[in-house]
């Protein structure tokens, strides 16, 4: 347990090491993570994360608002998946209060979530390229980023703050044209992904960084809590959106890429095959996506239609009470999992009955994956630790909360 | 699904993985237990909860080989102030299962469980970090988001939303 160990303030074991502080401003750790690093040449002997630059104290904050206003400061905590965040806590929720979702919202908001995760991994694969080197890449994701974010801002007005999902459903229709954009969309990617493992998936030079570096096992890997494309990369085959279904999962065909290595380039192939079978979800959602309401009929918690308040008197009062007094949900807890593009997305809410959350608890993926940059680094190189970093595709945001 | 009223009598989930494992150890190691909104909670005396880990997590038939969550409520002015919540998931059989810790404001500490999964590291830093939670045996308890000379535990009931001024 010795990396796990390490002094306060790192101090040099023997005169041959030198302590190397990289962070918190550093372009390849992703946002504000802090890596101190005892280094023996160009050897790493120690390496411990400092994080906490970006704790914004989100838990407590929540305890102080209603169920519904909690849904935006979802989306703060993970930028480059919100609709995962919102999709994750409405879903407690929705298990607190014992609500039933319409087919139309939930197959709506997995179409959304397989969006999200093609763009996360698209900022991913953009950076972590850039880490090693191959700035091209970077420009050609972001290309088709662009046109997911166009996509939110379609349905939900932002790019990226979305908080699209509501406690009971989804906030609006999606407008005219979107389902055009989203099939035309899944249409020409799968190529598009196609040139981006032209440029990587053969290149030496990648090859070179990538295979049998930062190498991890299978029990190293659960005994520090890894999940998602990090847990799988070292061969592990557990996926919850197949393994334990939410909204509708259980009705979508899709393969879990699995890669036995544990090293970079096998957390490599695992995103860059999930963003072939996000794609194949998506064209599956618009196929097959059903007819319907998108909000559950619970007038005590889905604000009424904006129409409806006009002419109906009741709708006004519910309207009315659930702005300003919120809803009270049952007391008791849950706990909600749903695989987010960096691992197991957790919320855990404890509800005392009343309209505020009690206690909201957001287990995060990159949190307990960091866990695991000291034993992929240590007694590696030095130029390894940024591929590594990339490799478990932090999101700081998310770690510091 | 609609809400239906909890189980709360031991006896009638001592078929569940997790109680049974537990009860064929030692009777005294489940203090309660509930089963609510489909998962299962079970009640764990705070000296028995790193052998009860460790036992879950190398159980032959269900094994809750993986650490999902640890966290922690706390139920200020209420004595037991705090509950450590500990979320085990078993890969295997697609399981999981809730425990629970009680721990008084007199003395809010519990074996740590980094002995039994090394991920539990962080998470029991940062409980220490927001709650003021002690881990025995933990071997870096120190702040973990909160800088280091921070006063106060942020996540307590008794601290103040907007900080104290």
């Amino acid at each position: 347990m010795a990396h796990l160990n390490p002094t306060p303030v790192l101090e040099p074991g023997q005169d041959r090491t030198m302590i190397l502080n990289m962070g918190p401003q550093h372009p390849s750790t992703h946002g504000v993570l802090r890596v101190l690093l005892e280094i023996d040449g160009e050897t790493v002997v120690r390496l411990m994360p400092d994080i906490g630059y970006l704790h914004t104290g989100i838990e407590k904050t929540c305890e102080a608002k209603f169920y519904q206003q909690v849904v935006p400061l979802t989306d703060r905590i993970d930028y480059l998946c919100p609709l995962t965040n919102n999709l994750c806590y409405v879903l407690a929720v929705e298990k607190l209060l014992g609500l039933e979702i319409p087919p139309k919202a939930q197959w709506l908001r997995v179409l959304l979530n397989e969006l999200t995760r093609i763009n996360s991994h698209l900022v991913w694969l953009g950076t972590h390229a850039m880490d090693i080197g191959a700035l091209t890449v970077f420009l050609y994701c972001f290309r088709e980023r662009e046109e997911v974010l166009k996509m939110f801002e379609m349905v939900s007005g932002q790019r990226m703050m979305t908080s699209y999902f509501r406690v009971g459903g989804i906030a609006l229709e999606p407008p005219l044209g979107f389902f055009d954009r989203v099939r035309d969309f899944a249409g020409y990617f799968p190529e598009r992904v196609d040139e981006y493992e032209n440029l990587l998936t053969g290149n030496p030079i990648w090859l070179m960084r990538t295979k049998g570096v930062a190498k991890m096992t299978a029990e190293d890997a659960i005994a520090l809590g890894a999940t998602g494309p990090t847990l799988r990369g070292s061969g592990v085959d557990i996926d919850l959106r197949r393994d334990m279904p939410y909204s509708s999962y259980e009705k979508f065909q899709f393969r879990v890429p699995v890669s036995q290595e544990g090293d970079v380039f096998a957390r490599y192939m695992c995103r860059v095959q999930e963003l072939r079978e996000s794609v194949g979800i998506v064209r599956q959602a618009l196929d097959g996506m059903p007819e319907g309401p998108i909000k559950a009929d619970a007038p005590h918690v889905v604000l009424p239609d904006r129409e409806k308040m006009k002419t109906q008197m009741e709708s006004l009062i519910y309207h009315f009470k659930i702005i300003t007094e919120g809803f009270a949900v049952p007391a008791g807890e849950v706990y909600q999992a749903v695989e987010s593009p960096r691992g197991e997305m957790g919320y855990y809410i404890v509800s005392d009955g009343t309209a505020k959350p009690y206690r909201v608890h957001m287990r995060s993926a990159c949190f307990a994956n960091l866990q695991t940059l000291a034993k992929m680094c240590e007694g590696r190189l030095l130029a390894d630790v940024v591929a590594a970093i990339g490799s478990i595709d932090i999101v700081l945001g998310e770690i510091d909360r | 699904m609609p809400l239906v009223p909890a189980i709360t009598d031991v006896e009638q989930l001592k078929n569940h993985p997790a109680v049974a494992r537990l009860l064929g150890w030692k009777q005294s190691a489940v203090q309660s237990a509930k089963y609510d909104r489909d998962e299962m909670t079970i009640y764990v005396d705070r000296s028995d909860i790193r052998e009860a880990c460790a036992l879950l997590k190398d159980d032959s038939a269900c094994p809750f080989n993986f650490l999902s969550d640890v966290t922690c409520v706390d139920w200020y002015p209420s004595e037991p102030r705090f509950e450590v919540v500990y979320h085990l998931l078993s890969i295997p059989k697609k399981e999981r299962v809730r425990l629970k810790v009680r721990l008084n404001s007199s003395s809010p500490t519990v074996d740590s469980i980094t002995s039994v999964w090394l991920g539990a590291n962080y998470f029991e830093r940062e409980i220490f970090d927001l709650f003021g939670v002690r881990f025995a045996g933990h071997p870096y308890l120190r702040r973990i988001l909160m800088p280091e000379d921070w006063e106060g535990h942020p996540l307590r009931k008794d601290y103040p939303v907007e900080g104290y001024r």
